[in-house]
């Protein structure tokens, strides 16, 4: 049993394939560690009875844990929101039924911020996901519940969202790798809508190869999402080894002093990799990627507004109070039914698009969001990618930030940048540093920007870097430790 | 003080026939029951995306080309955002500042844009007055949700109530010779709202408007545009000022009762809908869309008055029903010298009048009349071959029977009575046979000749020519 979780999914396909191990009994195994959840980070086990939808016929790849925000048909889908309480969807999202198609189960639903609201999971209705490195820590956030569970071996890869950060900053926080592709890559079908210009959806995993192998599933034009285009010429798995005739752009501007200085010096030390490895280091300028917070924090709100408009309590989820009266049905419904961050962001995103502030505000955001992705193009005429440390800092301490909300936001600012420039970007394990304060060492990430539909070289590259790091082999990961628990029983 | 005039503006919502919604794959339908097409995308579920009807697009730039209107080559939708239970996702898809239809004109009124959007569920109030004040419950029925619009906007052209009617009688026919909608007002096909105000002879600035809402037919447009006139120039007469806000039209009381002042109005928040990509109508599309157009009513009844000397009712009357039009022009083309006006007034008169015979309204086209019969046939009348009643007389035949005029003529004996002699002799004998009348006409009173006109056709089976007999009548009696 160990041998089999200890496998990354490429490792056990290729296995299965060549008759060297069985995808049943892989797939078994993985559905009894979800089960042993001591994260909460799973929202909803499937135990097979209840989902015939969310099965599949044969095992061909493996088991997927799936981030919550995804609806699946007759299965509860909450958003980890107390309006969706008992919510059964009457249709399962693409990025699903793709999944389901390429013969992944998915083994459940996963712990989130409600909405997709955050970045430390502290935002969920069902209690805070604990990260496995150090259970008195946050994994991140918004996916946090997928993060916690591909790195605490739960599940041995997982599906995530990311609107300004949601996939990126978790799986630095957790020790894995996290992809938020190019807007447009993946069908946004069936995902519930946070910001629908920014979201978008995007693989966890243990390492790159994994995750190259979840986008070529995911990726493709939906002729139900308009925005969808899908990544020409698919994808395939990266075995690229050097960087040699790449060059690597560090922005001036995200390398500021709010980076803490553990995470600094992993982020020195993968430039030297990076060097090593025969890449050129450039510095970039992106002159208005520092305002990226405070038009992210803009526009991100005011889609929510919108989209969360419909909990309504009219037609499912959640209906409180009102004594036969609409409004107060309305005002009674949304109040109990949505949590304080979620209603902090609706009221901000409504103010926003008011009449006479339209401008100052959601237009200006807008301007702001150009002026970054023409920076980023700007950077990309002369460099292949750019990086930036992931979060600015280690998973911090859980209720650590929860008063803070523009704490909280300062996570988001290496990360945002790409989203509102819909470019893709690959958060990647890349070292331990010391928390500000003391404390276990926690796992560093490391961002790297690709221009849009960059997606192949940017996983070519990533993938070099990561078997330079060695970061699996050489540190104490959760999901080793857990195989190995569970091993030593069996 | 200066003599005031109204201002008159339309807003018109057009349901487009398509088989499917604007947004999602349900199909589109009138009277089923309740909440039977839906799907989790019309009822707003979590998570689900529109996708725009390709075919609304092409019926939109149809309408478009209609009215002259320039076409954006790049519009854009914009979420239009409310809560209400008949809009599930708590904002409309509608457009907002790039309509896919720009400036335009129909007829003497200028059309300021028209634009694509999704209709709202139908809201039913449990209760007596049907509305929602007063109503114990409410109940929504998501058929109609997501139902493709085309809205309409005019100009603030018009002038009078009558006027605003007769501009959206035009209308309606326009869209409808298109085959893009079933334009029922009653069934709310076509809803059609009129901003009012009011001015100063003379003034180029427009007065503090109205919206006058629930006007479900041309008849009650009328009555209510012409209510509010009246109500806006009594209170600008007395010194009062007209306040902005929303009417409602009760037809049966043909009172207007306040649905929303300005304080009141909603604040939508516009902003463009992330999750559709902009409209680019294609080259190909554009075109076929101007190619696809009829000739319109307003082209048409224009030809006819200048072209063909048509009386304007006339025209309108033909253009108002493509097949009829076409009846008109194939049966003059037929008739060798007969004159588009002769035959236009036997096709909007006696033929109208002929399919009308019976309990069924039967068509030109569905008759067994042909455009080549009656234009000889009237061309029969035309050179005094046979009587103008006689002229109706075979007409009916030829609708319900078909066949060769002449032969019909034949048959019946419709020849007229060419021999004055003969007519002479009739008439005498039936001016002598109504002394009373012979009298009254001398006497002056002109009238009084229908009666031995009458005995004249009767005896001759309506074979003589009216004008004739009376000039026959007349000279017998000296006049």
């Amino acid at each position: 049993m160990a041998d089999l979780l200890d496998l990354s999914v490429l490792e056990a396909h290729t296995a299965g394939m060549a008759g060297e191990l069985s995808p049943a009994e892989h797939s078994a195994a993985w559905f009894q560690a979800a089960a042993g959840d001591e994260l909460n980070a799973y929202l909803w086990h499937n135990e097979g009875a209840g989902a015939p939808g969310l099965t599949v016929e044969r095992d061909c790849i493996a088991p997927i844990a799936v981030k919550d925000i995804f609806v699946t048909e007759g299965v509860p889908t909450t958003a980890a929101s107390r309006i969706l309480e008992g919510y059964r969807p009457p249709y399962t999202a693409t990025a699903v039924r793709k999944l389901l198609e390429a013969g992944a189960p998915v083994l459940g639903k996963t712990n989130m911020d409600e909405f997709a609201m955050g970045s430390s999971n502290e935002n969920s209705a069902y209690g805070p996901v604990l990260n496995p490195w150090d259970r008195g820590r946050v994994p991140g956030g918004s996916s946090g519940g997928s993060a916690a569970a591909v790195a605490g071996g739960l599940a041995p890869w997982a599906l995530g969202t990311d609107t300004g950060g949601s996939i990126r900053q978790p799986a630095a926080f957790c020790g894995i790798v996290g992809l938020k592709p190019t807007y447009g890559a993946i069908s946004r079908y069936g995902m519930i809508a946070f910001a629908s210009s920014l979201d978008q959806c995007g693989p966890l995993t243990r390492d790159v190869s994994d995750a190259a192998l979840l986008l070529a599933i995911l990726q493709g034009r939906d002729p139900l999402d308009s925005t969808s285009v899908g990544l020409e010429g698919g994808i395939r798995l990266p075995d690229r080894e050097d960087l040699t005739g790449l060059r690597f752009g560090v922005p001036a501007e995200l390398a500021g002093d709010a980076v803490d200085a553990g995470v600094r010096e992993v982020f020195e030390r993968t430039l030297e990799t990076i060097e090593r490895l025969g890449g050129e280091l450039a510095e970039v300028t992106l002159p208005n990627a520092e305002h990226g917070i405070s038009a992210y924090y803009v526009i991100a709100p005011a889609e929510a507004s919108s989209n969360l408009a419909r909990y309504d309590g009219v037609r499912y989820g959640v209906r409180r109070g009102g004594d036969g009266d609409l409004v107060e049905m309305y005002e009674t419904t949304r109040t109990e039914g949505f949590g304080a961050e979620v209603k902090r962001r609706i009221l901000l995103g409504t103010y926003a698009l008011s009449s006479g502030y339209y401008d100052a505000y959601y237009g200006q955001a807008q301007r702001v969001r150009t002026r970054i992705a023409e920076d980023f193009s700007g950077a990309f005429a002369a460099v292949d990618f750019v990086v930036t440390p992931t979060a600015p800092s280690v998973a911090f301490g859980l209720g650590e930030k929860s008063d803070d909300p523009l704490a909280m936001y300062m996570n988001d600012f290496f990360t945002v940048p790409m989203s509102l420039a819909g470019i893709p970007a690959i958060s990647i394990p890349a070292g331990l540093a010391e928390p500000e304060g003391g404390g276990p060492q926690l796992p560093v990430g490391f961002q790297i920007a690709a221009p849009a539909f960059g997606e192949q070289g940017l996983l070519d590259a990533a993938h070099a870097l990561e078997q330079a790091i060695g970061f699996a082999d050489a540190n104490p990961v959760p999901y080793r430790s857990a195989a190995a628990t569970e091993g030593g029983d069996g | 003080m200066a003599e005031l005039e109204a201002v008159i503006g339309l807003e018109i919502h057009v349901q487009l026939a398509t088989r499917t919604k604007m947004f999602c794959g349900c199909e589109l339908s009138f009277g089923d029951e309740p909440n039977v097409h839906t799907c989790p995308i019309c009822l707003a579920h979590p998570g689900v995306l529109p996708t725009v009807n390709e075919q609304a697009i092409r019926y939109a730039l149809q309408i478009g080309a209609a009215l002259n209107c320039e076409i954006a080559p790049r519009s854009i939708f914009h979420r239009k955002n409310y809560f209400y239970p008949d809009s599930p996702k708590a904002y409309q898809i509608s457009q907002y500042d790039i309509p896919i239809c720009g400036a335009g004109r129909l007829g003497e009124v200028r059309i300021h844009r028209a634009h694509l959007e999704e209709d709202a569920a139908k809201m039913i109030h449990v209760g007596e007055s049907g509305r929602i004040h007063g109503s114990g419950a409410s109940l929504v029925d998501f058929n109609r949700g997501g139902t493709p619009l085309v809205e309409i906007v005019t100009e603030p052209d018009l002038r009078g109530a009558a006027e605003a009617a007769q501009w959206a009688r035009l209308l309606r026919e326009t869209v409808r010779q298109l085959g893009v909608s079933d334009v029922n007002m009653e069934e709310g096909s076509l809803r059609v709202d009129a901003n009012v105000s009011v001015r100063p002879v003379g003034s180029e600035e427009l007065g503090t408007k109205t919206e006058l809402k629930n006007m479900n037919s041309f008849r009650f447009l009328q009555r209510g545009v012409e209510a509010e006139i009246e109500r806006q120039k009594a209170l600008v007469e007395a010194g009062g000022t007209v306040e902005q806000e929303t009417l409602h039209f009760d037809p049966a009381s043909g009172s207007l009762t306040s649905l929303r002042s300005k304080e009141e109005a909603h604040d939508y928040r516009y902003f463009p809908e992330p999750d559709l990509v902009p409209l680019a109508p294609t080259e190909a599309m554009l075109r076929e869309a101007r190619e696809s157009l009829p000739e319109l009513p307003a082209a048409r009844i224009e030809r006819y008055v200048s072209e063909l000397d048509l009386a304007d009712d006339v025209a309108a009357t033909l253009a108002a029903d493509p097949a009829t039009a076409e009846f008109f022009e194939r049966t003059t083309a037929a008739g060798e010298g007969l004159e588009a006006r002769t035959v236009a007034n036997w096709v909007t008169g006696e033929l109208a009048a002929a399919l009308r015979q019976g309990d069924e309204e039967t068509s030109a086209a569905d008759s067994k009349l042909t455009p080549e019969t009656l234009a000889s046939l009237i061309a029969m009348v035309a050179e005094k071959k046979i009587s103008h009643g006689s002229g109706k007389t075979v007409l009916a035949t030829l609708v319900a029977e078909g066949g060769d005029p002449a032969a019909i003529v034949d048959r019946e004996g419709l020849v007229q009575i060419s021999d004055s002699g003969e007519l002479e002799g009739i008439v005498a004998a039936a001016v002598a046979a109504n002394p009373a009348a012979a009298e009254q006409i001398k006497a002056g009173n002109g009238k009084a000749i229908g009666a031995i006109v009458g005995a004249v056709m009767k005896e001759t089976k309506g074979r003589a020519d009216g004008g004739e007999v009376n000039r026959l009548i007349r000279e017998q009696l000296g006049l």
